[in-house]
């Protein structure tokens, strides 16, 4: 089916080197989501130590504690802000707000609603995370 | 002087020619009796104004007439030529190979269509999608009786839809489009655009019919509003508009 179809399959989807920032914020939204994903299961299942008492719940944050657990937690940091940054900016392309009005088009074509105001929503985004994920490294790592 | 032409002079090198040569790379492939794709390469020369589909009917006229292309009108207008040329989807007569930058230029039939043979694909599905949103005006009262005016609209009124009836069905949208690379029920950016075409058009009455359509598990809201479609179209149509505009009605941003 897909060798007959010709599909593009998790590869061309996944492929961020062709259509400029605006398909990477969307690898970068479904990297997140599932990341976030991941992180609030095994989330619930950390706070869960919490019937194991006092004991239970300090043997388990520990794991946090280490080198390994820190570089986890900025990267949750990172994710987190990321896919809220960004994912403001796509409810409201969603909603049809700030993706350019119709007009008569002309030669080079440059598509209204791939525009500066989501280039700069995805680039603030990015940035935004990694002043968090700094920020954080610092807090976790510093003294 | 007078300047005149003989047959020696046209073939005498040309002062004026940059010509210049570059790899050229075919896809070929015959479902019926291949298994797998391969590229045959051709060293063809250029001019600054060539065009990539200028380059393969070159090949099949000097080297290989076997090569299966589509194409039509040579001025994007018909869509038959789309296909990857070095890994984007592009209209063949529209992309000079001067502005690709490369010494190599790779053409193979567009992702997301199945290959009849080699370069050109099946726009099947592409047809019925596109048939799907109803692409008509619907207004009981279209049928003009003799004495009755047109529909009349101002160019305010033109200008909410001109942009998206601009699409000429070479399918490059759906041929970027992450979604139609991995969904074979999703019915695509071209045919949403399309839909907003005729929801933005004053004439038209058939916005709820459409949004009734385009309001399933595999219509609109498998967009993700990556944009890629608009950056391939070769029309300026910008589906990727049209359809944040359609799901802004669904959701009720707009009116
Ligand atoms: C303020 C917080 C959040 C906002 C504003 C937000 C917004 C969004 C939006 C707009 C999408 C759709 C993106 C698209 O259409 O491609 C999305 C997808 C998703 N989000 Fe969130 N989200 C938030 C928090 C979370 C959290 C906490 C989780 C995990 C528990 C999460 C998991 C996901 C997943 C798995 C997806 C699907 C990704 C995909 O299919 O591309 N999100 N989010
Ligand atoms: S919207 Fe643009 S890219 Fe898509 S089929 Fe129409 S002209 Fe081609
Ligand atoms: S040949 Fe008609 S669009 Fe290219």
């Amino acid at each position: 089916m897909t060798k007959d179809d010709n599909k593009g399959g998790i590869k061309g989807m996944v492929n961020p080197n062709r259509f400029g920032i605006e398909r990477i914020a969307y690898l970068l939204m479904r990297l997140t989501g599932l990341g976030l994903l991941g992180y609030f299961i095994a989330h619930v299942y950390e706070t869960s130590n919490i019937l194991r008492g006092r004991m239970g719940w300090d043997d388990f944050l520990a794991m946090t504690q280490t080198t390994e657990g820190h570089i986890f937690l900025v990267l949750v940091i990172g994710m987190c802000v990321f896919h809220t940054g960004n994912g403001i900016r796509i409810m409201m392309g969603h909603g049809g707000v700030g993706v350019g009005k119709p007009a008569r088009p002309d030669y080079p074509y440059d598509p209204a609603s791939q525009n500066y105001r989501h280039k700069i929503g995805i680039y603030s985004s990015i940035v935004l995370a990694a002043v968090a994920m700094m920020y954080g490294m610092a807090v976790m790592f510093g003294e | 002087m007078a300047q005149v032409s003989s047959i020696e002079d046209e073939n005498a090198p040309n002062l004026l020619s940059t010509s210049k040569s570059v790899l050229l790379r075919i896809s070929r492939f015959n479902p019926e009796s291949d298994d797998s794709s391969k590229f045959m390469e051709f060293t063809v020369s250029y001019e600054k104004w060539t065009t990539v589909l200028e380059a393969i009917l070159d090949v099949k006229k000097h080297h290989d007439h076997s090569v299966a292309v589509r194409y039509s009108c040579r001025q994007a207008t018909c869509g038959s030529c789309g296909m990857l040329i070095n890994g984007k989807p592009r209209l063949a007569c529209f992309t000079k190979i001067s502005e690709l930058d490369s010494n190599v230029v790779t053409v193979e039939p567009m992702n997301n269509f199945p290959v009849i043979r080699d370069l050109a694909v099946k726009f099947e599905r592409l047809f019925e999608t596109h048939q799907k949103i109803k692409p008509y005006l619907i207004n009981e009262n279209s049928e003009l009786e003799s004495d009755e005016r047109e529909f009349l609209q101002s160019p305010k009124e033109v200008e909410q839809y001109i942009q998206f009836a601009n699409c000429i069905k070479c399918g490059l949208c759906n041929s970027a489009c992450p979604t139609m690379s991995t969904d074979s029920s999703f019915v695509g950016p071209q045919a949403l655009a399309q839909a907003y075409r005729y929801v933005a058009d004053s004439r038209d009455k058939g916005k709820d019919t459409r949004l009734d359509i385009i309001d399933e598990s595999h219509g609109i809201w498998r967009c993700h509003f990556a944009g890629s479609c608009s950056q391939v179209c070769p029309k300026g149509v910008d589906p990727a508009m049209g359809i944040q505009f359609l799901r802004g009605y669904l959701l009720g941003f707009r009116s």
